[in-house]
């Protein structure tokens, strides 16, 4: 592997924590070792896609869609609705970016409800063609955004419960009204500054 | 030789004039002194009650611009949260949003607005061009067709949007209040009828007899005017304002024979709170300082003080002049007659077009109807009742109560703020834009239509039968 490509992270582990939660907010002490970028990325999106399907799953899809209980909405506090998946998402994205500069991530899409959720970067753009013409496979790069350079991982974000789509494809501004169940909508970036 | 030695002589003294004249100016800064030297333009409608304290906003004498920065958060932080703002700057702190700050930097409050800049200080205090939201949304005529041709410049000034608080103009707000009738069936204050859960109140009894000291001796009228109020009422004895915490009743010693802003506060936390941070009260928010104690002894503290309407930028009345702004100002002692604070106190000091106008507007009216008894509580609309509305806030008790906002320009910051936590308890939401968006009727104090509409709610209902809904 390219050595430019490592980047010593320190704090990797304190990161990754405080993807799943577990950080209650102390220093965390830093690692003895080194981590790789791509498996820092890949770690930090199985925590973020696995809280994000718990929370499609069996909070908004259970109480909305099969039990029928409270809705869920983008205006959730005037509505006294649960805030939607992708708000829960970006919420904690903009939460952790308050907390570290170690690696930021952002849901985006091809075909976004908010259009500023549209891929800007040229490796935003590549990296989200690449995983919708390629199931299963993920895409990394590297990229240069305002004089700093990153390591970058566009991972797919797909549909997992009927929530989803019906969401999507009912929504006045949605570009695409034909999402099925298991489609990808979109995907998860994440950067890692590398020095 | 003489030339020479005058020379060195001219360069001493310039030296030392010098170095005394930037020992005078750093004790100045520091300490006190005739600061509005160091003004160096003048200071904007928001923050010129506070210029001289300089430190409110320059936190640190080497910090930077990031010292200001932390000094609007210091201010203005709550209020952005509460406003569920668009533009949090931590939307921005994504790399991919560097192109972005490279052109507007939207993470910081100086981007926007920068003080003592006259010229260039537009409303609320922006001194961008009004067009700046092009730097991130240049395609919206492309994604919306209701949008394609509109200048820039017509976004926030259009009634449509605000960059902060848009609580009362996002597209499904409007889209569920579109063909709303411009008064309601039922126009009164929406929470005048609110209580808390009784369960939950404390239940102190009424207070009858003064636990005043036998020294001190009051007017007449004193205990009349206490017994009739809800001090009284809720347990609130002499006591209560004129001792300090823990002093005891009876202590003529520990006596307050004036209590100020911090015994209203022991109950009454979230008031003074609004107070200090709106223009009656933020010369007595905290570190209000324009001059410090030192340089042994040589120079006191000084607070700003309270406002006083000469102070002001707004008309105030001749007679007005000298008034110190404290709770009392507008409630008086003992009696705290809150019919008086909600027009009378008002007038007494303010004398622009938009108050004179009051006493002749339908709002006067139905206040009128109310004091008389003619109409029930709450259909009168009073000063208050739309610059210091009822708000619900749950306390560190963890009881939602009504707490009476009194930071009276907040939500004219922009004046939409208005539209939900007022206006639209009685007026439809396409009607209340209007208003709110002609100068001319708010001048009038609303007597009469407006000749301003917003076209966005139109916009809105063309949008939804595109769809095929019905608005």
């Amino acid at each position: 592997m390219n050595i430019k490509r490592i980047a010593t992270l320190a704090g990797a582990a304190a990161a990754l924590a405080l993807a799943s939660g577990c950080s209650s907010g102390g220093e965390a002490e830093a690692p003895a070792a080194s981590i790789d970028p791509q498996t820092f990325t890949d770690s930090l999106f199985a925590v973020m896609s696995s809280d994000r399907a718990v929370y499609t799953q069996k909070v908004v899809n259970r109480l909305q869609n099969d039990e029928k209980v409270i809705k869920a909405s983008e205006h959730f506090e005037d509505d006294k609705a649960l805030p939607l998946p992708a708000q829960m998402f970006r919420f904690g994205s903009e939460m952790v970016s308050e907390k570290t500069d170690k690696f930021s991530y952002q849901l985006l899409s091809l075909w976004p409800i908010n259009k500023q959720n549209a891929p800007k970067t040229d490796v935003e753009k590549k990296g989200l063609e690449f995983i919708s013409a390629n199931p299963g496979q993920n895409f990394y790069a590297d990229e240069e955004l305002g004089g700093k350079k990153y390591f970058t991982a566009v991972y797919a974000d797909k549909a997992v419960a009927p929530a989803c789509v019906t969401c999507h494809n009912g929504h006045k501004d949605t570009p695409k009204k034909d999402f099925k169940i298991g489609d990808t909508m979109g995907g998860v970036v994440i950067r890692v500054p590398v020095s | 030789m003489a030339g020479k030695r005058k020379t060195v002589w001219l360069w001493a003294f310039w030296g030392a004039f010098t170095l005394i004249l930037l020992a005078l100016s750093a004790v100045t800064m520091a300490y006190g002194g005739p600061r509005q030297l160091f003004l160096i333009g003048r200071t904007s409608d928001a923050h010129h009650q506070i210029e001289m304290a300089c430190s409110a906003c320059h936190t640190s004498w080497f910090g930077g611009r990031e010292a200001i920065e932390t000094g609007c958060l210091s201010c203005h932080e709550e209020d952005l949260k509460n406003s569920k703002d668009n533009h949090p700057a931590k939307k921005f702190s994504d790399p991919r949003n560097a192109d972005r700050l490279a052109k507007l930097d939207a993470t910081k409050c100086l981007t926007c607005h920068v003080e003592h800049q006259p010229e260039v200080t537009q409303p609320m205090a922006v001194t961008l061009p009004g067009d700046f939201c092009v730097a991130c949304h240049a395609e919206v005529g492309e994604d919306r067709e209701t949008h394609k041709g509109l200048t820039f410049d017509t976004c926030a000034g259009a009634g449509c949007h605000n960059f902060h608080d848009n609580r009362a103009l996002y597209e499904d707000f409007l889209e569920k209040h579109v063909g709303e009738p411009a008064i309601r069936k039922v126009a009164k204050i929406a929470l005048i009828d609110w209580h808390a859960m009784e369960a939950d109140m404390p239940r102190p009894e009424p207070a009858t007899l003064p636990d005043a000291p036998a020294s001190i001796q009051a007017d007449a009228h004193v205990m009349t005017d206490w017994l009739g109020t809800a001090h009284a009422n809720a347990g609130v004895n002499c006591s209560g304002c004129h001792q300090p915490q823990g002093a005891g009743a009876g202590n003529a010693a520990s006596w307050i024979a004036k209590p100020g802003m911090a015994q209203c506060a022991t109950c009454h936390s979230g008031e003074v709170k609004g107070f200090t941070q709106g223009k009656h009260g933020m010369r007595l928010a905290a570190d209000m300082w324009t001059s410090k104690a030192g340089l042994f002894g040589l120079i006191k503290d000084e607070a700003l003080g309270p406002m006083r309407p000469e102070l002001a930028r707004l008309p105030m009345k001749q007679k007005a002049h000298g008034t110190e702004l404290t709770c009392t100002t507008c409630h008086q002692a003992h009696d705290f007659n809150r019919q008086k604070a909600k027009v009378e106190a008002c007038a007494t000091c303010h004398n622009d077009e938009h108050t004179k106008a009051y006493f002749a507007s339908p709002h006067f009216k139905l206040w009128q109807a109310e004091l008389a008894g003619k109409a029930p509580e709450g259909t009168g609309v009073t000063c208050a009742t739309c610059h210091m509305p009822r708000l619900l806030e749950r306390g560190d008790d963890g009881i939602e109560r009504v707490l009476i906002a009194h930071n009276q320009n907040d939500n004219l910051r922009p004046n939409e703020k208005m539209a939900r936590a007022v206006c639209m308890d009685c007026h439809g939401l396409g009607f209340t834009l209007d208003a709110l968006a002609d100068r001319a009727l708010i001048n009038r104090n609303f007597k009469g239509r407006s000749s301003v509409h917003v076209k966005g709610i139109d916009w809105v209902e063309r949008r939804m039968r595109q769809r095929g809904e019905t608005p």
